[in-house]
């Protein structure tokens, strides 16, 4: 079984070599300008002219939007527009990498892959769904290499409270080592097994035979253990099943020996690996896989671009699985930094990336951002278990832990409900009963004519008066802190004229108008798509 | 049905989905001809019984097993038909059992509620892929996909969705129930999106003119086919802002003696509105119905809670009788368990009822279901099935039966696995067989 020790090591070779025929690509800005060099060969080779680079306002809104799941403040766009500083968009990326929100929002998305979710069909229960969020985010907070993150998931054991990643084998719909298979080959290789020889599935489903599972005397602790006992038999044969990896490898087990942990040593050191996750962080920043679906890599199922994918993946084992390093690249690009509009060549292209392709914000995005402009918060409550726990409300929704909370706003937009760890689960298509949502409901009237501020109302303290005056900002300067706020630009001439005219002449008091103002700014494209 | 006060949207926004459709956007996957063909029923109105409500002291009384089982509620009374009792709070329930069929061996034996009400719900057993409920499934097959073209949404829930599951299970979000919001008792019923206090007409078309005057970026990319389709999403919310769909919502158009007999209750008005529904064209309206998991203070609750029920569901009975509509609509009753028949006096309880899943009651009416007769029966103590068990994927199969659904035709499914309406025993399920007894 030398070759299977190896595995990581074959790979990482393989790397080194191909960088030395290459040329190595050490510094960020130099694989940056690769991928680009990658994606424009692509798109002369097809005749499809990219877009422009896109502006620093849209750039600012876009990667805020991307990276950390939030929108800049009114005061984080003037600053930022207003900077000289010549790597301003690279200094930024960085920065947002510090921010909590960054490891929030990334574990919200984890926490979808993963089925984080205290009640059905997964059961983590609660104190198991905190426990496990906080090891996410923590993992990405600390950056953790992100093979040290998957096999500590793949390999763990103890109880879901206090070793949190055992609960990978419980965030499952059922346990026998067939489903684990499937999850796992979904996860971590982004490969659906359905589509596999049963034969094959059923020899993955063998490094997971003996995972076992026992309660203890706290109410729902749960240990997930090694047990090598426990037998994994062919429904059919009642034979023991063997042990084969995905590529084909035979393995003789050692009972002595968690299987699990063969099963990671190969993993890890596989090229698929690799390039099921730089895959998904392309698809995540860029709307579409290299390879789509971003969870279907097979023979069959070409990438747009191989060499770019294969180059995100040298990129990620050369720098040691680091997965910042990787959004760092895609995010430093010329490819992500195109302008979303098209041009008269351009339009038709939804697969290249020529341009920058607008996506709808997720459920949660697009909520926290209408609180924050709004400055108002949303509820959240826990049915699971009796006596219901609340969530504090000040907190945002893309901190939200557990998948079992529901909300009629964040079901409308699509949230997913967490059942089977596919990317598709999260639906950001838009649809009439969300734009009624936005147009007409209460819940966003309220929300939209409790921020006093931002519809341009002052407040003075005059001497010798016990009660401050109220009175209105210019009409000018309320609406362009509306359009900071809200689309982080300042606004045109065009568009502070109509505003204007909207104030004086719409037959409205200057509340009302107000209110349509922001309204009207909450209902743009702009501000409903990523773009 | 009167097809002349079902509100249709126009042509023009039919044509217009229909070309987002072919822009690649989701929608769903074509329907067969033969999935779904015209059945005895063409809607259903699901009252549903959020926490699980006692069989005992509803439906299923039981009298004679004494004070441990039957607490206060010793005095079951007669119905209108002959040799069929049911609980002593339910008097207008009890004049209107001619109308109904009482399911009294419903079984899953789950007492968790997320799991029972996805098995009751769903008619699936537990494991593999989440299935949807049966809105999700009506919706597919009576909805956009079978050529529905009303305004108001297939598939409707009054007020709140009910979480425990996604209701539209692999299927997803296309076929999820639009959720009111809203109080429906309130002098005005305030739908989420559709009716907005304050807000004049005058000034609702003022702020569309506002809005497109600043949609810059969004006129700079009219072409992009994900902009193309946000505007026909638009149009089609403000028809139904602008429009007259949403006034099936206001019952204050409605007699105030009806109003009255519904009962002023959430519950009243929400059984009158989902009544208009359905009038209207709307094949599938869930009222979800909260407030059932009583564990604590079980009997005060009831007191007045099946009063409130007994209102409601005998006056939409009733009324959708007298306007020749319960032929064509079903109305299921049910929650996601019963509750334990054995009463728990001790503390915490001090009188209360726990889950009970092994053995519970469904009521079912209308649209090709028989009325005055019972299904099935428990023990005498209601805590065993004791003659012709009936499983949730036993009823909603038959749901499905009546309204002309194929139980084995294909559900779209994301990954395009082969799954179908109804499980069968090749599913390892076991089988008590449709309601051919009641099925007309």
């Amino acid at each position: 079984m030398m070759t299977l020790r190896l595995g990581r090591w074959c790979f990482a070779v393989l790397v080194a070599c191909v960088a030395g025929t290459l040329g190595v690509e050490a510094a960020p800005g130099k694989a940056s300008a690769k991928i680009d060099r990658m994606v424009l060969s692509r798109l002369d080779e097809l005749g499809i002219p990219p877009s422009d680079l896109c502006t620093d306002e849209v750039f600012l809104r876009r990667v805020y939007l991307d990276l950390i799941g939030t929108l800049p403040t009114a005061e984080e766009a003037a600053a930022f527009l207003k900077s000289n500083a010549t790597n301003k968009r690279s200094d930024l990326i960085d920065a947002l990498f510090e921010r909590p929100e960054f490891a929030d929002y990334w574990s919200l998305k984890w926490c979808d892959l993963l089925r984080v979710k205290a009640e059905f069909p997964s059961k983590l229960w609660p104190n198991a769904v905190q426990a496990y969020h906080r090891w996410v985010r923590q993992a990405l907070v600390n950056n953790t290499p992100y093979d040290d993150f998957a096999r500590a998931l793949l390999t763990s054991s103890g109880s879901n409270f206090r070793v949190a990643p055992v609960n990978f084998y419980r965030a499952m719909p059922e346990r026998e080592p067939d489903t684990t298979a499937r999850v796992v080959a979904l996860t971590f290789m982004g490969a659906r097994t359905d589509g596999w020889p049963a034969e094959k599935a059923r020899n993955l489903a063998a490094f997971f035979g003996h995972v076992n599972y026992k309660g203890t005397a706290e109410w729902k602790e749960e240990i997930v253990f090694h047990d090598p006992v426990k037998e994994y038999l062919d429904p059919e044969t009642e034979q023991p099943v063997p042990a084969i990896l995905p590529d084909g490898t035979a393995v003789e087990l050692d009972p002595n020996e968690d299987p699990r942990v063969v099963f990671a040593d190969w993993l890890v050191g596989s090229r698929v690996f690799a390039d099921n996750i730089v895959n998904r962080v392309w698809f995540w920043l860029l709307g579409r896989g290299v390879v789509h679906e971003p969870d279907d890599l097979r023979a069959d199922n070409p990438p747009s671009n191989a060499p770019l994918l294969a180059f995100l993946s040298e990129e990620l084992v050369r720098n040691e699985y680091d997965l910042r390093h990787v959004y760092r690249i895609i995010l430093n690009s010329k490819t992500y930094q195109r302008a979303s509009i098209h041009n008269e060549g351009n339009l038709s292209d939804e697969v290249n990336f020529s341009r920058y392709y607008p996506r709808r914000l997720g459920a949660e995005v697009l909520i926290d951002a209408i609180c924050q402009i709004t400055k108002t918060t949303e509820s959240y409550s826990s049915e699971i278990p009796e006596p219901f726990t609340f969530i504090p409300e000040n907190q945002r929704s893309i901190k939200l832990s557990d998948g079992s909370i529901t909300s009629p706003f964040l079901d409308l937009y699509g949230r997913p409900p967490r059942d089977t760890g596919y990317e598709s689960e999260r639906n950001n298509t838009p649809s009439a009963a969300q734009k009624l949502h936005l147009l007409n409901s209460t819940h966003i009237q309220t929300k939209i004519a409790s921020n006093k501020q931002l519809l341009g109302m002052t407040t003075k303290k005059q001497k010798n008066k016990k009660k401050p005056v109220a009175g209105w900002l210019e009409p000018a300067d309320a609406i362009e802190n509306m359009y900071l706020t809200i689309l982080s630009r300042y606004p045109t001439a065009k568009e502070t004229n109509v505003a204007i005219a909207y104030v004086r002449d719409g037959g409205l008091g200057r509340y009302d108008a107000s209110v349509d103002l922001v309204w009207a700014l909450l209902n743009t494209k702009e501000f409903i798509f990523k773009h | 049905m009167n097809t002349n006060s079902r509100i249709e949207r126009s042509r023009r926004d039919l044509l217009a989905s229909a070309a987002v459709g072919a822009g690649g956007l989701m929608l769903g996957s074509p329907l067969q001809a033969s999935a779904v063909k015209d059945g005895k029923a063409k809607a259903v109105i699901q009252i549903w019984m959020w926490g699980g409500p006692s069989h005992l002291d509803t439906f299923d009384p039981k009298p004679e097993a004494g004070a441990d089982y039957c607490g206060p509620f010793n005095a079951p009374i007669e119905t209108n038909v002959n040799g069929i009792r049911i609980g002593q709070k339910l008097p207008l329930m009890a004049q209107q059992a001619d109308s109904y069929s009482i399911i009294r061996s419903m079984t899953h034996g789950i007492n968790a509620h997320e799991t029972a009400s996805y098995v009751t719900q769903t008619g699936r057993p537990v494991g593999g892929d989440v299935y949807p409920c049966a809105g999700a499934v009506v919706s597919r097959f009576k909805g956009y996909d079978a050529g529905y073209n009303g305004l108001l949404p297939p598939y409707i829930v009054l007020t709140k969705p009910q979480g425990r599951f996604s209701e539209s299970g692999f299927m997803g979000l296309r076929y999820k129930p639009f959720a009111t919001g809203g109080k429906p008792s309130a002098p005005v019923f305030t739908v989420e999106g559709v009716i907005q206090k304050g807000i004049t007409e005058a000034r609702q078309k003022n702020r569309r003119d506002l809005l497109a005057s600043l949609e810059t970026f969004g006129s700079k990319m009219k072409d992009n086919p994900e902009f193309k389709h946000m505007d026909g999403c638009q149009e089609q919310a403000y028809e139904l802002i602008l429009g007259d769909a949403g006034k099936v919502f206001d019952v204050n158009t409605e007699d105030p003696k009806l109003r009255e007999r519904y009962g002023k209750s959430d519950f009243g008005a929400s059984c009158l509105i989902a009544r208009k529904l359905v009038e209207a064209g709307v094949p599938y309206v869930t009222i979800n119905y909260n407030g059932w998991d009583t564990h604590k203070k079980h009997f005060d609750i009831m007191n007045t809670k099946l009063t409130e029920l007994d209102r409601g569901f005998s006056t939409l009975l009733d009324d959708l009788r007298q306007r020749g509509l319960l032929d064509s609509t079903i109305v299921w009753w049910g929650g996601e368990f019963g509750r334990s028949p054995k009463i728990q006096w001790d503390a915490p309880w001090n009188g209360g009822r726990s889950h009970f899943g092994k053995c519970f009651s469904h009521v079912v009416a209308g649209g090709g279901f028989q009325g005055g007769q019972v299904v099935g029966a428990s023990n005498a103590t209601g805590e065993e099935v004791a003659d012709r068990p009936v499983y949730p994927w036993d009823l909603i199969g038959s749901v499905y039966e009546q309204l002309g659904i194929d139980t084995t035709a294909r559900l779209p499914h994301p990954q395009g696995l082969d799954a179908r309406v109804c499980p069968t025993e090749a599913d390892g399920v076991t089988m008590g067989g449709r309601l051919r007894e009641i099925m007309s």
